[in-house]
Parts: structure tokens; sequence; C-alpha cells
């Protein structure tokens, strides 16, 4: 289980930085939301992974999950899912404006070359 | 219990709630609304700061759940200052943007009260998850405010600012966490506790989140190799929000403040002194690319954006450099950096708003209309911001020099920040020769004189800066005190956690109890 789980979450972040390296603003948001997806997961598993167990201390309850980091995560996925509607907001505009989607607002093409 | 330390968060909060629902539509009651909001936070903030000269803890316990347990706010002398100044500055670049700017795209009060509000919540806040939400409030905020006014350039910055921001954010999310892991707590004292008592086994995950949050501060402050999003984002936001964000730098110098004197301190066992080795040359870098990039500005607001990131590579040289001397004069050069770069970002407006097309761009352009004042205000700005005497920025410069004379860098330190001086005397030569004196003979027709009321926030804060060398004294011994409390994390704890000790979200360690 501790397997799967470390190994999923060092996966979709890896696709998460990939995508947030490249140039198109689509891909940019997409390569957030992986990341902010992994970091929320991360977020969960350090309460550690433990099944069947309440989050609730109780009268002779033999074990419990951690409630906290429960608590964190969901404030995190509220901040997260703001953070890419304005994020996505954002782009579309700046599509709108600049008529690229480029997160420099301009094509490669159409770009002066470096002076040398 | 006293209220007072959560004023500077409440006021904010409510006064921007209270724009959204009845500010929308009605400009003036807006800015009437939001100048009386702010005034208040600013007497709040003066009250707090006051309170703080006693040296003692002020803790608040929000909704009254004890320490480990509940969110805590700690007013201690260097959040204090740092609330009076966030609302200083606010209240200058708020009676300028009274002027027009606020005009010029709706919400700006709101917005502009939630910025504050997370500013102060940032530099209150006792618990580290809470730093984190605090540090998405103000972004949040700092993202609309500078796209304030839109336009193509401002949207590129934009969409780079958000960017870099939102990773950093994922990143403090990381560390947050694996700190909470490894010793079952988010308050910051008993976080301090327990870092050092981490067991043998945990010791190099505390140290990765560490140096992870020394990381996400570091794009907050500017610090090098973090600090590319600074220049064009500054410079293309608006003239007051520039002015505010003066400040916003500022946020991530505390945190880093914070963090390395409570949790990464003397006395952190093996994670002591984690930060000290990694800051020290990344700030020495970061003050001298910061001088090299003024002296290579296009504009004069890329100028003042690179002078600030100056400012933080000084700031955090010093903090680097640590002992209690040089803390002091870091703290000075702190709130003296902050009001001058605030300062500068208006007069910047205020020229290119003079220089019609030509704008703030370093070339030959028409004349100004309003040369002489214009001109004293830049020669005053540009002394104090390179550090000419007899200006705060020179005393500041003195106390940092003394402060470090002794630390086994210095002959590193002094000749990085003697030189950059240097530099950036030079670099505010430069500019103001051209804009000042290279000029035609005619001014540009559609050049506008500024108003009074912005010339009343400028000379406010230039005055300000003036009360900073009238009151050297006393405040260079209020900076020690300040920087004596820092380095007593311990009375921190005591204050905040008390003899609670044992009792804490989870028992430190790798196992719950079962």
């Amino acid at each position: 289980m501790e397997l799967l789980l470390s190994s999923g979450l060092g996966v979709v972040t890896a696709c998460g930085v990939f995508l947030l390296l490249r140039g198109r603003t689509f891909s940019v948001v997409l390569g957030l939301s992986l990341l902010s997806y992994a970091v929320n997961l991360f977020i969960f598993t350090m309460g550690r992974v433990t099944a069947g167990a309440p989050p609730v201390v109780t009268e002779g309850a033999a074990a419990y999950t951690d409630p906290l980091p429960q608590a964190l995560v969901l404030t995190a996925i509220v901040i997260g899912f703001g953070m890419t509607a304005f994020f996505l907001g954002l782009a579309v505009r700046a599509y709108g404006e600049s008529g690229s989607d480029h997160v420099d607002g301009t094509e490669a093409a159409d770009r002066p070359e470096e002076p040398r | 219990m006293n209220h007072l330390a959560v004023l500077p968060l409440a006021i904010p909060a409510l006064a921007g709630a209270l724009l959204l629902i009845f500010g929308g539509n009605r400009p003036l009651l807006a800015r009437a609304l939001g100048l009386a909001a702010t005034a208040l936070g600013a007497a709040a903030a003066a009250m707090l700061a006051a309170d703080s000269l006693s040296g003692e803890y002020r803790v608040y316990a929000l909704g009254n759940w004890a320490a480990p347990f509940g969110i805590v706010l700690v007013a201690d002398r260097l959040s204090a200052l740092l609330v009076l100044l966030t609302s200083v500055i606010a209240m200058a670049a708020l009676a300028y943007a009274a002027n027009g700017w606020d005009l010029r795209g709706r919400h700006f009060h709101a917005l502009f009260q939630f910025q504050l509000m997370g500013i102060n919540g940032a530099f209150l806040t006792g618990d580290l998850f809470n730093l984190f939400v605090f540090f998405e409030v103000l972004l949040i905020a700092s993202y609309c405010l500078l796209l304030h006014g839109l336009g193509q350039q401002r949207l590129r910055a934009a969409v780079h600012y958000v960017a870099v921001n939102l990773t950093g954010s994922g990143v403090f999310l990381i560390a947050v966490s694996l700190l909470y892991g490894v010793t079952g707590t988010l308050n910051m004292a008993q976080l301090a506790e327990r870092i050092a008592q981490a067991p043998e086994a945990d010791i190099a995950l505390v140290r990765a989140a560490g140096l992870m949050l020394l990381g996400v501060f570091a794009v907050k402050a500017a610090l090098f190799p973090l600090y590319f999003w600074l220049p064009a984002t500054y410079a293309s936001a608006s003239a007051p929000v520039a002015a505010l964000f003066a400040i916003m730098t500022k946020v991530g110098v505390y945190s880093i403040l914070r963090v390395t004197t409570l949790m990464f301190g003397g006395d952190s066992g093996a994670a002591s002194n984690l930060v000290s080795p990694w800051l020290l040359p990344l700030a020495l870098l970061t003050l001298a690319l910061g001088v090299i990039g003024a002296l290579g500005a296009k504009r004069l607001g890329e100028l003042v954006a690179h002078l600030t990131i100056a400012s933080v590579g000084t700031l955090l040289t010093t903090v680097a450099a640590g002992g209690s001397a040089a803390l002091a004069g870091a703290l000075y050069y702190l709130v003296h950096s902050t009001v001058i770069v605030a300062a500068l970002f208006l007069l910047t407006d205020l020229i290119a708003r003079q220089r019609g097309a030509a704008a703030d761009a370093l070339v030959a352009a028409g004349a100004l209309r309003q040369p002489v004042l214009l001109g004293i205000a830049f020669l005053l700005g540009a002394a104090t911001v390179a550090g000419a005497p007899p200006s705060a920025g020179f005393l500041g410069k003195v106390m940092i020099l003394q402060g470090t004379a002794g630390a086994g860098a210095s002959p590193w330190i002094w000749a990085t920040i003697l030189a950059s001086s240097l530099a950036a005397l030079v670099a505010c030569s430069r500019a103001g020769s051209v804009l000042l004196w290279k000029v035609g003979a005619e001014p540009a027709p559609e050049a506008l004189p500024a108003r009074g009321g912005e010339w009343l926030s400028l000379g406010a804060l230039m005055a300000v800066s003036l009360l900073l060398v009238a009151f050297a004294g006393p405040l260079h011994r209020h900076a020690e005190a300040t920087a004596a409390q820092l380095l007593e994390p311990a009375q921190y704890v005591q204050s905040v956690v008390g003899g609670n000790t044992e009792r804490a979200p989870r028992p430190l360690g790798r196992e719950l109890p079962r």
C-alpha cells in the first residue's frame, strides 16, 4: 500500500513538473493541477496510511486515523481549486489580449532575435 | 482576553467584505470606506506596536482554543513593528490611489483590504499551516491587484507571477506536511521544541523540510535564483500597487527570519543553523545581481524593482551573518528600505506621467512639467536608497557593517555591500541625469502635472524616511531589543505553549498510538 501510494505520488509529481515547464498556458494549468493533486495526497499520507479506523478518538477505540491532515487537505483543495480557476481565467484573458497561448504572450517565430 | 492582536486582521477582513457588498458600484463610498478602514487599521497597529514595547508576547488564541490545538496569533516586537510598517505603506499607497488609480478597475479597495489582511496575518500568525493560508490570501489579492488596470504587459507579467507562486505554494504544503508528519504539530512554538528533540532517523526529513521552507520563502523574498519574476511584475504593476508590493518581499524576509531564529536556530539540535550556510552566498549574489540589474535597467520602474532585490540581498546577508547587532541593523534597514522603495515607485509614476509616450523609459524626452519638485524628490529618494550620508540608508548600512564586522565572512559582506552601494549610486545618477537633464525644451502635450494628494502621499513617505534619521537613536535601541527578543526563542515557546508541551495533535515520532 505504502509503496503503491509513494510511487504513484512520484509519477504524478513528475508529470506535473513536466507539464509545468511547457510553453503553453494550458499545459501549465494541467501541470499545476497535477502538482496540487500530488501535494494533497502527500498531505493525506503524512497522517499515516491507516485503514478501517475512525478519524475521531472515542472511548475504548483501539486505533484512530489522524483527522488533522484530512482537515488540512480540505483547506488545500479549496485553495488549490480557487487558484486553478483564477489561473484558467487569467490564461483565457491573456490569450484574448495577445492572440497567443504561449506563456510569454508571443509565438516563438514572432519574437525578435536576441541581440548578439 | 485582550483582542488587540486580532484587530489588524479583523478590520481589513470586515472592511473588505463590506466593500465587496456595497463598494462595487459606488466608487466614492468605496474610497471613503477603504481609507477609513486603513486608518483604523493603522491606529490598531500603532497600539499593538506601543503594547509590544514592554517586550511581552501577546498570544491570542483564535476562537479561544488552547495553543497546540487551536491556531494562535503571536504579537511580539518584530510582528508589531512590521504590522505598523505595513499600515504606514498602505496608508500612503491608498491615499495615492485615491487620486484616480482606484477608478481604473473594479473592487480595487476590497482587494486592497484583503491584501492587507493577508500581509498582517502572515506577520502575526503562530501556526505554520495558517502561515500558508495567509500567504494564499495575500497572493490571490496581489494577483488581482497586479492586474488592476489591465493591459497586455500586466497580463504577461501576471501569468509568470501566478505560475511561480502556485508552484511555490505546492512546495510550501509539502514542507509543512512533512514537518507535521515528523513532529505531529503545526504550532510554530511547539515545532521549535520538537524539531530539537526529533529522533535521529527523522533528522534528514526535518532538514529537507526546513530547506524547502527556505526555498518557498526565497520565492516570496526574491532571493537568487528565484527572483526573476520580480522586476517585470513590480515594474508593470500600477504605482500604488507596486508601492504596497514593497512590503511583500519583506513578508518573505520575515518568514525566513522567524523560521530560522525559532525553528532552526542555535539550539535546535541536529537541525541547528540549517539555513545560514545556504543563505549567505545566495544573499550576496542577490545583492550583486540586484545592483547589476539596476545598472542595466532600461526603465525607471525596472531600476526601482532591481533596487528592491538589492535591498532584500542586503537584508538577508545580514540575517545570515547572524548575531544580535547585525540583526538590529537589518531591522532598521528593513524599515528604511521598504519606505524608500515604496516612495520611489510612487515617484516613478509621477515622473512617467509627465514624459508622455516615453513614460519611465530611460531615454531623452520632453521636459517635465514640475522639474524642480520632482528633481528634489528624486535626489532625496536616490540618495537614500543608495545610502549616501546622512540618509536613513546610510545609517542602516553603517549599522549593518558594524554588526557584521565580527562575522567570519565579513570581508565578503563588507566588499559586496560597499561596492553595491556605489553601483546603486551610479545607477540612480544615470537615471536622474537622463530623466531630469536630458530633456527637450517643451513638456509633452499630454503630460499631466501631479495632483496635490499625490504629492502628499509621496511627501509623507519621504518624511517618514527623514524621521527615521531624526529618531535613529531610539529606533536603533528598539531594533536591538527586537533582535534580542528574536534570539531568545525559548521565551517565545514558553509564552505560547507554556508548560503544555506534552499535549499535541499527535505524539512525536512515527507511529500513532494503537
